[in-house]
């Protein structure tokens, strides 16, 4: 292991063993060699350059070399570029590259670019002995191996007498004066092209294998390479001929010892399969083995042209040769269902009992899935898609386990405990949940899961039946927190003391610790704000060792959450309403000419085209509901979940397309306008243009920060001019990607498909949110009209680079999710959309997107925060709400604790 | 013409022998036994009690460990000296961050060359006085730590071909660095806490330009990080990946520190002892820090773990990073003392 051996670097290591008889250097990243990857860097089109180095990479290239010697370009500045670039690309990264360049500068400059050891190709006596030492001493000091090249003061060295004559003189300088570890040189002798008509040129093939030889023999440790194509060069065009003439130069240079080569892969043929009368004239060309050689072999050429064509890369099916259990777990690894029913099939045969099949090879997949998972080696998607593999498998054998629990008569369950999992009552989002549900299947959890708008008694009575060893609870809406608050205190008081989750997108381990551990004592709150945690947090709970000290330690972080909490909301100081008031937004109506839309009231969209609304996706916030966090398309190439983020976008995009051409989905929108005029905080809409009678009220919430101007304290009702000043108008919307998801979903999860259900959900999801966009910038652009002009790329829509708001109720710049019920009725959206409104006031479909529109170019997106006791007293009496009620609606925002009120009964 | 080829300093034959002999011990953390002491900004700038910076700068200085060293440098000698009581053969300076680079978050990239020399006399005298005591060698190493940059990584996650900090940036004021620790009167180089091979090896390449100025060689030893369950550095090598890339350094010892407890790290340490043909030295955190940050692991649980490091050849040294106390590494001196170091293997 420490003989000296080449001993190289990218991400991983890499080392000339004796095993090792060629390394083939990848040959298509080089402009010089490569007219493709030559305009590719010339256009400065870096992304496919890239591809390109993947491509080698992928196809087995242990090392790439790299070379921007063209005269066109700054090959210093793009040697660093595209290293820089590269090293951001861990597929490619991962071996370690070859910096090819004529001019020291370039090669220095890619020196101090890359972290893994790289080999410098070349150095040379060209310009005599002491600037070889001294690049050879810079090549030591950066930890670099190095080509050298057989060139000195005089020349390339063409006769092997010459070659061998410079090498020696390097090795000596090297080995003896700059210190350099002999196995880290690698001589290139120079392959000169043969078969060129000249007569001096016909040895140039035997002078190269000659010198090699002698090399190898003579130079302890120090390798040989050369540059193979040039070999060829006077039979261009002849594809079939140059790789037969490479693969018999190889076939004898490598006998001789050359262990190294750039060559580019596809163009090699294989010694043995080449037609014996064409490789007998190469190798006569090439070994100089007859006077008419060369033109034995141009005779020869024309027959052997072909047609250029190549086979397609098979797809690797070895592991099929595999034992049964190995490749269960390789399908469930890689998730390929394409096998499963006949391997399942195979080992049940094997199998004393169904039952052990699941125990056995099943649940050994699933262990090397969830170890895989925990050590950060697998990403969520591909575990949902395991889990598909398994839950395909186990299906095929339920019916032989039915069968076998009839004739015997007895039940047997070896799951690791029991899960009910139910989205809490009012809300219907359900991704996240389903997510968690596989994962904890996945790990042998049992998992009942009672779906969404589980009413809590529902919720009490499966638990009891069931006997469930743990409760998730879910929701996506802020009155959910309220609802896992009820929930809480129902299990307290019906005397539960099983761990209750909780998780969802609106929840958080504060509010976990400061509302809902406090109403359950008997049993443990934790809140679980991943997938990849649940699974570490369940089997905690569920352990008899572990969960005192889990839960005692879990209660003790929560009270400090809480406690630093309570300490924090002392500190900020709320203005009065009053107060706040006065440090409203001024906007100077005076000089503020409102636009007309072009209707009033309220208008049907239905020409939508869903390959439109696919190509508006943003995608960021869909690989973040997969838990894989980063930016689109940045976290494709991501080093850790590129692989699974890339695999989940293809597998995203098939559906994707399969939902539009088949067009699975039916979108509907609704917009209106209405005449509108801000009366204090509310925003007063108006019958008609005479402004005198009132159609609806728009409730709007002030924030109470203490602030101080400029920083104003905001409503939206500030956005809008105020009555008796300027004529102005505001919209709302509703758009929903349709009703059919949730079918759509269904059928997958009865197909035993977890990973399509959950998957056309969050597609359905981000095409609401891209309707939303578009829906928006058609109303600035034509239906409104208050930006005509405006032509945004979908990433500026995506970072709100656009004039004027679309507020939703429920969210932070209007917390009170009640508004929702005033903006259904004034687009009478049930009808219209068949979107619904449930008691929380989530919407159903749970793929819809409403809101307001505000036009003001000023207006901008703000949070509400925490409000006081006037304000809710004050909104209450506005509304026409009992405070109570209010308070109710409000509680996620309440700065204040609520006089006492008796938990929400039970259904 | 830059030549490389240089003797070797007094020390190499002393140190190469003691650890033919024994497995080394090296100290443990400096950053949490500052943290212990909880002082003030006041206390770091010396101008309470301490000495007061000579550099002007008006950022506050609290959190700035290595401006201790001049301004509190007693407190820094007596860590020190209790590390080096509690067995340790070898001790780091406390200057983790002491490069231009770093220093620039607190405004002192004047003051580097001053932070270094005089950490460096700080640990001498420390160690003289503990070798006053009981005659036994003892030698300092200089700290040369990552920066809070990388040279191969880009902050920016949408702009992956940008860097923050470039080779020469990184080669130059790590130079300066080495430069005034070898003043102040280091015996050898510590390269720690490698999260990105880059930076290390700009810090190699200093240490052969400043070493070629001197006309001899130290000893230069490197300490990788493995940041997690990836098994990688934070720039994404394997160990043997980045073994093979510090290699031409021809280190005295080359290991891991920081970011893992001892269990975590071992099969770490254990790929990078089956390739690389010098001493392997491991210096892991007291466990993992808890919700607080705090190391919970006592003296025994992490002397334990490295003592069965040393009972199974794994490593010529030890010692402890963040978290671990002058009793931690008496405890590890006891633990390892039975056992024999790893066999280093070689190409002659």
């Amino acid at each position: 292991m420490t003989d000296r051996q080449l001993r190289l670097s990218g991400l991983e290591p890499f080392v000339l063993t004796p095993e090792i008889p060629f390394v083939n250097v990848g040959e298509r990243t080089n402009v010089t060699g490569s007219a493709r990857f030559r305009k590719l860097i010339t256009n400065r089109e870096y992304a496919a350059a890239l591809e390109v180095a993947r491509d080698q990479v992928e196809n087995g290239a242990q090392i790439i070399d790299i070379n921007m010697d063209e005269g066109l370009i700054d090959s210093k500045a793009v040697m660093v570029e595209f290293l820089n670039l590269l090293a951001a690309e861990p597929d490619i990264a991962r071996v370690p590259v070859m910096l090819d360049s004529s001019k020291w500068d370039v090669i220095e400059a890619g020196l101090q670019c890359v972290q893994g050891k790289p080999i410098v190709n070349s150095i040379s006596m060209k310009e005599g002995e002491d600037e070889f030492r001294e690049h050879a001493s810079l090549c030591l000091a950066y930890g670099a191996a190095v080509v050298v090249m057989a060139f000195d003061e005089k020349g390339q060295a063409d006769t092997s007498a010459r070659k061998i004559e410079i090498c020696a003189r390097a090795y000596k300088i090297l080995t003896e004066e700059v210190g350099f570890p002999p196995e880290d040189i690698i001589f290139d002798p120079n392959v000169f092209a043969v078969a060129t008509g000249i007569e001096e040129h016909n040895n140039y093939g035997v002078d190269f294998i000659e010198a090699t030889r002698w090399i190898r023999q003579n130079l302890p440790h120090a390798h040989v390479s050369g540059g193979v194509s040039n070999l060829s060069f006077s039979f261009r065009g002849n594809e079939p001929v140059r790789e037969a003439m490479h693969a018999v130069f190889l076939y004898h240079a490598i006998q001789a010892g050359m262990d190294m080569g750039i060559v580019n892969a596809g163009q090699l043929a294989v010694y043995d399969q080449i037609d014996p009368e064409l490789r007998e004239a190469c190798e006569d060309v090439v070994l100089n083995r007859r006077e008419d050689a060369t033109e034995r072999l141009l005779d020869l050429a024309e027959r052997f042209r072909g047609d250029g064509k190549r086979e397609e890369k098979v797809r690797d099916l070895k592991w099929r040769d595999w034992p049964v259990e190995k490749r269960i777990e390789h399908a469930m690894v890689n998730g390929i269902t394409e096998f499963i029913d006949d391997d399942t099939e195979e080992a049940r045969q094997n199998a004393a009992r169904p039952l052990d099949v699941i125990e056995g090879p099943l649940m050994a997949g699933m262990n090397v899935v969830g170890d895989l998972f925990g050590a950060g080696k697998m990403f969520l998607p591909q575990v949902v898609k395991s889990a598909r593999v398994m839950k395909q498998a186990v299906a095929l054998l339920l019916p032989y386990m039915e069968e076998e629990k009839r004739l015997s008569g007895v039940e047997s369950s070896n799951s690791a405990g029991k899960i009910l999992m139910a989205t809490v009552k009012g809300d219907v989002h359900d991704i996240g949940k389903n997510i968690v549900g596989v994962v904890l299947a996945c790990n042998n959890y049992e998992i009942i899961d009672l779906g969404v708008m589980v009413p809590p008694q529902k919720i009490i009575e499966t638990a009891r039946a069931e006997n469930v060893d743990a409760i998730g609870l879910s929701g996506l809406i802020t009155p959910s927190l309220d609802e896992m608050v009820n929930m809480a205190n129902e299990l307290e008081r019906e005397g539960f003391d099983i761990p209750l989750l909780i998780g969802g997108a609106t929840t958080s381990k504060v509010h976990t610790a400061v509302k809902i551990s406090p109403g359950y004592n008997r049993g443990a709150t934790v809140h679980v704000n991943d997938a990849s945690r649940a699974v570490g947090v369940v089997s905690s709970l569920l352990s008899d060792e572990q969960k005192p000290e889990f839960v005692a330690e879990i209660r003790a972080e929560y009270l400090e959450v809480a406690e630093k909490h309570a300490r924090g909301e002392a500190a900020k100081k709320r203005m009065p309403l009053v107060d706040a008031r006065k440090n409203a937004m001024q906007l100077d109506w005076s000089a503020y000419a409102p636009v007309q839309p072009q209707f009033d009231g309220v208008r049907v969209i239905e020409d939508w085209d869903l390959r439109d609304i696919a190509d508006h996706i943003d995608w960021t916030p869909f690989f973040r509901t997969w838990e894989l966090k980063g930016i689109y398309p940045k976290i494709l190439d991501d080093e850790k979940q590129g692989e699974a983020a890339r695999t989940l976008f293809a597998d995203a995009k098939k559906l994707l397309n399969q939902i539009v051409s088949e067009k699975w989905f039916s979108p509907r929108a609704v917009v209106g306008f209405w005449r509108a005029n801000t009366v204090g905080d509310d925003i007063r809409l108006y019958t008609d243009a005479s402004r005198s009678s009132e159609l609806a009220t728009l409730h709007t919430l002030r924030q109470q920060t203490t602030k101080r101007a400029p920083r104003p304290n905001l409503a939206l009702s500030d956005f809008v001019a105020p009555e008796g000043t300027a004529e102005d108008w505001v919209g709302g919307f509703v758009v929903t990607a349709g009703p059919e998801e949730a079918e759509i979903a269904k059928r997958f999860e009865q197909k035993n498909d977890d990973y399509s259900a959950i998957l056309v959900k969050s597609l359905a999801d981000r095409m609401a949110e891209s309707m939303a966009e578009m829906l928006h910038e058609r109303v600035r652009r034509e239906y409104w009209g208050t930006s005509p002009d405006e032509n945004h790329t979908l990433e500026e829509l995506i970072a709100e680079k656009y004039n004027g708001i679309r507020p939703a109720p429920g969210y932070p710049a209007q917390p009170d999710h009640t508004e929702k019920t005033t903006l259904f009725g004034l687009l009478d959206a049930e009808a219209h959309t068949g979107v619904t409104l449930t008691e929380s006031m989530a919407m159903w479909p749970g793929s819809s997107v409403s809101g307001l529109y505000i036009g003001h170019p000023e207006s901008y997106y703000f949070g509400v925060g925490k409000v006081e006791r006037d304000q809710v007293a004050d909104y209450a009496e506005r509304k026409g709400m009992e405070p109570e009620e209010a308070e109710r609606w409000l509680a996620p925002i309440l700065n204040y604790v609520p006089a006492a009120r008796p938990a929400l009964a039970a259904e | 013409m830059k030549t490389f080829r240089l003797p070797q300093s007094d020390v190499f034959a002393a140190l190469h022998e003691q650890a033919r002999q024994r497995i080394l011990l090296l100290d443990g953390a400096m950053g949490t036994m500052i943290q212990a002491l909880a002082m003030s900004e006041e206390d770091y700038a010396g101008t309470g009690t301490g000495t007061p910076c000579a550099h002007p700068t008006d950022l506050p200085q609290k959190g700035n460990n290595d401006l201790l060293s001049l301004t509190q440098p007693e407190a820094i000698e007596k860590i020190h000296f209790d590390f080096a009581m509690a067995g340790a053969d070898i001790v780091e300076t406390n200057t983790f961050s002491s490069t231009t680079i770093a220093q620039a978050d607190y405004g002192l990239q004047a003051a580097v060359h001053d932070l270094n020399e005089q950490a460096a006399r700080v640990a001498r005298r420390a160690l003289d006085r503990a070798t006053e005591i009981d005659g036994r060698p003892r030698y300092v190493a200089g700290a040369v730590g990552p920066t809070a940059r990388t040279a191969s990584l880009s902050p920016d996650v949408n702009n992956p071909g940008y860097r923050a900090v470039t080779f020469d940036d990184l080669r130059i004021a790590y130079g300066q660095q080495i430069r005034a620790l070898i003043a102040g009167g280091v015996d050898l180089i510590l390269i720690e806490t490698i999260f990105d091979t880059l930076n290390a090896k700009a810090a190699i390449f200093a240490c052969f330009e400043v070493f070629a100025e001197i006309g001899q060689r130290l000893p230069v030893m490197i300490s990788g990080t493995i940041t997690d369950a990836s098994g990688r550095t934070l720039s994404g090598q394997t160990p043997t990946a980045f073994w093979h890339s510090v290699r031409h350094a021809r280190p005295f010892t080359i290991g891991l520190n920081c970011a893992l407890g001892a269990s975590a790290m071992r099969p770490h340490v254990a790929e990078i002892g089956a390739v690389a043909d010098t001493l392997v030295c491991a210096y892991p955190n007291a466990g993992l820090p808890n919700a607080f940050g705090h190391y919970d692991e006592g003296p025994e649980e992490t002397a334990a773990q490295l003592g069965e490091f040393a009972s199974t050849g794994l490593v010529n040294m030890v010692g402890g990073c963040c978290g671990t106390t002058p009793e931690h590494i008496q405890a590890v001196a006891e633990a390892i003392a039975p056992h024999s170091p790893r066999k280093v293997p070689s190409h002659d």
